[in-house]
């Protein structure tokens, strides 16, 4: 097997991760593939991290994850807040920012 | 002996910023300040006076260069002053009446609240023209020459609170900026022309011009015509004089003698030698004196109001004194000796209207006068001299100064010469007249007084000593100056060193020309006589004839002005408002609706769902993805 | 499972030779049968109704991300994946969900207007593009992690954190820190009135005069202290107020007044059948209950 197939699978799941934003209206299970796609650009750091044969790319997915823990800390945060307010955490609720 | 005219022009500078920036707490002692600086200002011109008499005459110019002002390249302005003859005279007769003017102006604004502003602005008028008859050239000038703009608009508009008077600022201001124009003009075109715009680079430099440059200092010519028009009320920009009458009778006295009007003779005998080489400029400088001469001769047979007649006589003379120094060299000296003599009697002659005005309620309708001599004996002698020197008596200063005017004229030689010495007869004639008019409506008669708006009941006195006190002395002046300057031809020594002296050919003998003066001077009087001293004087103006009709309305002047310039402009304006709409308001609009429409429509993708712009995102990201691709495969 | 994971981390299928252009065997098994588990909880993290759901279906894939770290020489990324992720985050996501609301299921239905197709479209179109773009690339021989890891694979991380990339290491802890911070200004309640007293709180029962004392307690029989049986009145009825108001809405109260009487009957019932007489009947019993439940009604309105 060629280690390549990694990508081709990092590559399905930001995918589908991307699908699940566009597609779902609750803010958290949003949130959920956000962190999907973070997943799968991980797996694809690391996949290149053996390719390469050195460790930089193991770095950059560690800082990747100390990255989604603070975003998803923000994130969640500020759903709570919204629900709180709105009684609601579907993103389509919050659409005041048009024109 | 350099430092001290600098200092002339800073004491009343200083006076000013005192006054001005000082408040109220020098309200009780302000017009004090204010006078004392004038003194000052005064003393330090006696002693350079003093000084420059010890000295030969060709030795007299002094110059004092303070900085630079304004240094960029080739073009350095520096803050110089040069003070030979003719500044000398000027700074004399600025300083000299001027303060006179200062210490009647204590008694006559003693109940006006906002006298140390009045006294602030007098010494910001002083220091502006000392400035401008001081400055070494053509630039600093201009700053002095704005400045008397400046000063005389805020002393015009004194009494803003009356809509005339902030009306007339405003007039006098805009009429002075036509002025102005020419001035900045003619400053221009002197730097691309000569590199330079001091009197000391220009002036010989225009005297030396060949002829590819004759057009170009005619132009500069034309233009300082211009800015003389405007400063010394000459026709066309001779409106704004009679209105500045709105302003307090000292102003009146400080613009018509010594200030202001008389920066346009000075402006035109300083830049003598470019006229010298320009004369087709000389010609037009005298057809303008030679008109305003008549025009305001005419104007001032009109007016019922006291300043106002007073206002066309000065318009007159100062029509005079440019007809003669358009003369050139045969007429720049009696420009200014007219000048100077032309600055006590008419000074006199404002205090003494200001001073009949104080006592008589500040009426200012001679109709409402009459019989006032044997109340106010002191303005009335005074004021008697000052007439008899303006309409020329023999002996007194008003006959030499301008008797040798009309001599002059007649010297210019062929048909010009008799066209202007006719012209100068007659405006002597009806200065005559008009003046004598003044004379007995004011203070001959029967009495015609009416109670004012209040219905107080006019109680003519004679003023308060610290008015009486400076026409006293102006009226000396107005006695004989004249004597003293034409003794042994003083004053044609003195100014010859400056601004060159010819005797001219004259056809008329002198005798002829002083003799025809005196027949019309005394024809002109006996009109008067006839007309307003014979019989009494109606309190109401008899309608009067066509001309007098059009003469009280300042012959048809702001008529003029109002439809050629105010509805000519309106004109012009409203098809430029049309053009304004119709097409560039049609292109602009045409374009802020399309980009409106598109942008109406681009709206509807700012729906505010969240997932709608995710999917934008989403989309630009893969157009990047695939435009890699595409170069990697290129 | 630590051991289970530590043994494929030192399996044979990892330590690969430097430069080579194929995984083992294993490996390659082990990947066709993990990716289809992570592709099916990625898809189930989209499509599954409950957010709860969709939750686990995501710490599903997660896992068998943290396993393909550890099979790619990633050893302290895999397991901090796990614990950090996994654990964590997961958890922590769990937790909004509860607070949210469990039970709100979520609607798939599309209301934006062709919001699902261009989703699709562009979906599909950057999936097909970026895995065009992986074809693209020339991947056939990869130089695998073993000379990487040599000195340890935590220690090489560390020296890299540590020297290379330490002007980053900093700034994401500074990151981390504000993004607690953000988190506990955001979700921070201002009280923008004074906290109520028990004072006032009693002065403002006696104002109104709804119910002064407290209420009474459930389960005043002997026999029965559960919370879902009402206590009885005086009368011998039953007091609704004494049950939790969740339990008297979805009707579980349970009425035992009436078990007693019951019980007593049925004795009396097998008493008078074993000795041959004619006792109570049960019917009388269920009558006593009924009025004992009107007479309760009396005292909740009496209450209001």
């Amino acid at each position: 097997m060629n280690p390549a197939n990694y990508l081709y699978l990092a590559a399905l799941l930001f995918t589908i991760g991307a699908a699940g934003v566009l597609i779902r209206r609750n803010a958290i299970v949003v949130f959920m593939c956000v962190e999907l796609m973070l997943n799968a650009c991980n797996l694809a750091f690391v996949t290149f991290s053996r390719m390469h044969g050195n460790l930089d790319g193991q770095v950059i997915a560690f800082f990747t994850m100390v990255v989604a823990a603070a975003e998803v800390v923000v994130g969640l945060a500020i759903i709570v807040s919204i629900f709180r307010s709105r009684h609601s955490a579907s993103v389509d609720d919050a659409n005041l920012m048009k024109l | 002996m350099e430092t001290l005219i600098g200092l002339l022009v800073a004491a009343p500078l200083l006076g000013a910023a005192v006054l001005l920036i000082g408040g109220r707490r020098l309200d009780r002692s302000g017009h004090l300040l204010g006078t004392l600086l004038a003194l000052v200002s005064f003393a330090f011109a006696v002693v350079l006076f003093a000084d420059m008499l010890g000295k030969s005459a060709d030795h007299r110019t002094l110059t004092s260069t303070l900085f630079t002002w304004v240094p960029v390249e080739s073009f350095q302005a520096q803050v110089g002053f040069q003070l030979d003859q003719l500044s000398m005279t000027f700074v004399l007769l600025i300083t000299g009446v001027g303060s006179l003017i200062h210490i009647y102006s204590i008694g006559y604004m003693e109940h006006d609240e906002n006298r140390r502003k009045f006294f602030g602005f007098l010494n910001l008028f002083l220091a502006a023209m000392l400035l401008l008859v001081l400055a070494d050239n053509y630039f600093l000038l201009y700053a002095g020459w704005e400045g008397v703009g400046l000063a005389s608009y805020l002393l015009i508009g004194f009494w803003q609170h009356k809509p005339s008077a902030a009306t007339a600022a405003k007039k006098a201001f805009l009429v002075n900026r036509v002025g102005d124009i020419g001035l900045s003009v003619a400053i221009m075109l002197m730097f691309t022309t000569f590199g330079s715009f001091t009197f000391a680079d220009v002036l010989p430099a225009a005297a030396k011009a060949g002829s590819a440059q004759h057009a170009t200092i005619t132009g500069i010519g034309f233009m300082l015509l211009l800015a003389a028009c405007g400063k010394s009320a000459q026709v066309p920009l001779q409106s704004w004089l009679g209105d500045a009458m709105e302003g307090p009778t000292p102003v009146s006295a400080l613009i018509h003698a010594a200030t202001m009007v008389t920066a346009g003779v000075y402006l035109i005998t300083r830049s003598g030698a470019i006229f010298n080489a320009a004369p087709d400029a000389q010609v037009a400088v005298v057809t303008v004196g030679a008109v305003t001469l008549l025009f305001g001769a005419i104007v001032g047979c009109a007016k019922d109001d006291i300043k106002k007649a007073l206002a066309g006589s000065t318009m007159s003379q100062i029509g005079y004194m440019i007809m003669a120094a358009g003369l050139g060299p045969i007429g720049y000296v009696f420009a200014i000796m007219h000048l100077v003599t032309h600055g006590f009697f008419k000074a006199g002659l404002f205090l003494g209207a200001g001073s009949v005005m104080h006592g008589m309620n500040d009426e200012v309708d001679m109709r409402r006068y009459g019989g006032l001599r044997k109340f106010m004996p002191i303005t009335f002698v005074t004021f008697g001299l000052g007439y008899l020197a303006i309409i020329g008596f023999p002996g007194l200063s008003g006959f030499f100064s301008k008797d040798k005017i009309i001599e002059a004229a007649f010297a210019k030689g062929g048909t010009e010469g008799w066209i202007l010495g006719g012209c100068a007869m007659l405006g002597a004639a009806i200065t005559a007249f008009y003046m004598t008019r003044v004379m007995l409506m004011t203070f001959f008669g029967e009495k015609r007084w009416v109670p004012d708006a209040e219905g107080h009941e006019p109680h003519p006195h004679e003023s308060p000593s610290v008015m009486t006190i400076p026409m006293i002395i102006l009226a000396f002046g107005s006695v004989f100056a004249g004597g003293l300057f034409s003794l042994n031809s003083r004053f044609v020594h003195w100014l010859e060193p400056v601004t060159g002296y010819s005797e001219g050919d004259s056809p008329v003998s002198t005798g002829a020309v002083t003799a025809g003066t005196l027949v019309l001077l005394v024809v002109g009087v006996g009109i008067a006589w006839l007309m307003y001293g014979r019989r009494p004087v109606p309190a109401v103006a008899p309608r009067g004839s066509l001309l007098t009709r059009a003469a009280r309305r300042d012959l048809l002047q702001d008529d003029f002005n109002h439809v050629v310039l105010v509805r000519g402009g309106e004109h012009l304006t409203r098809s430029l408002v049309y053009l304004d709409h119709s097409l560039v308001d049609g292109v602009v609009n045409g374009t802020a609706a399309s980009v409106g429409g598109l942008s109406g429509r681009l709206r509807k993708l700012q729906n505010g769902y969240v997932r709608s712009y995710a999917v934008s995102m989403l989309g630009g990201t893969a157009v990047v993805v695939a435009a890699t691709l595409l170069m990697r495969a290129v | 499972m630590m051991t289970a994971l530590s043994t494929l981390a030192s399996s044979p299928a990892v330590q690969l030779a430097a430069t080579t252009s194929r995984t083992s065997t294993g490996e390659a098994v082990q990947f066709w049968v993990l990716a289809t588990i992570a592709v099916l909880g990625a898809l189930g993290t989209v499509l599954m109704k409950k957010s709860v759901h969709s939750a686990l279906s995501l710490a599903g894939t997660m896992i068998v991300l943290a396993v393909f770290y550890l099979a790619q020489g990633a050893y302290f990324l895999g397991i901090v994946q796990i614990v950090v992720y996994t654990g964590a985050i997961m958890m922590l996501f769990l937790f909004v969900v509860m607070l949210v609301g469990i039970t709100a299921a979520d609607s798939l239905k599309e209301t934006l207007k062709g919001q699902r197709w261009m989703a699709a479209g562009c979906g599909i179109g950057f999936g097909i593009l970026l895995i065009a773009g992986i074809g693209n690339a020339s991947l056939d021989t990869f130089a695998g992690a073993g000379q990487a890891n040599s000195g340890g694979n935590v220690q090489g991380l560390a020296r890299l954190v540590f020297t290379n990339y330490v002007w980053a290491f900093e700034i994401t802890g500074a990151l981390l820190i504000t993004a607690a911070v953000g988190a506990m200004v955001l979700t921070h309640r201002e009280r923008t009135e004074e906290r109520r007293t028990q004072r006032e709180l009693s002065e403002a029962r006696v104002r109104d005069g709804l119910q002064v004392t407290p209420l009474p307690p459930p389960g005043t029989y002997a026999r029965h202290n559960a919370v879902d049986i009402p206590a009885l009145l005086p009368d011998g009825s039953t007091s609704d107020l004494s049950v939790s108001s969740t339990l008297r809405d979805r009707g579980q109260i349970r009425d035992v007044s009436t078990d007693a009487m019951r019980r007593l009957a049925a004795l009396d019932q097998s008493a008078a059948e074993w000795l041959g007489r004619k006792g109570l009947k049960a019917e009388d019993v269920t009558g006593a209950g009924e009025i004992a439940t009107s007479a309760s009604d009396r005292a909740e309105e009496g209450a209001k």
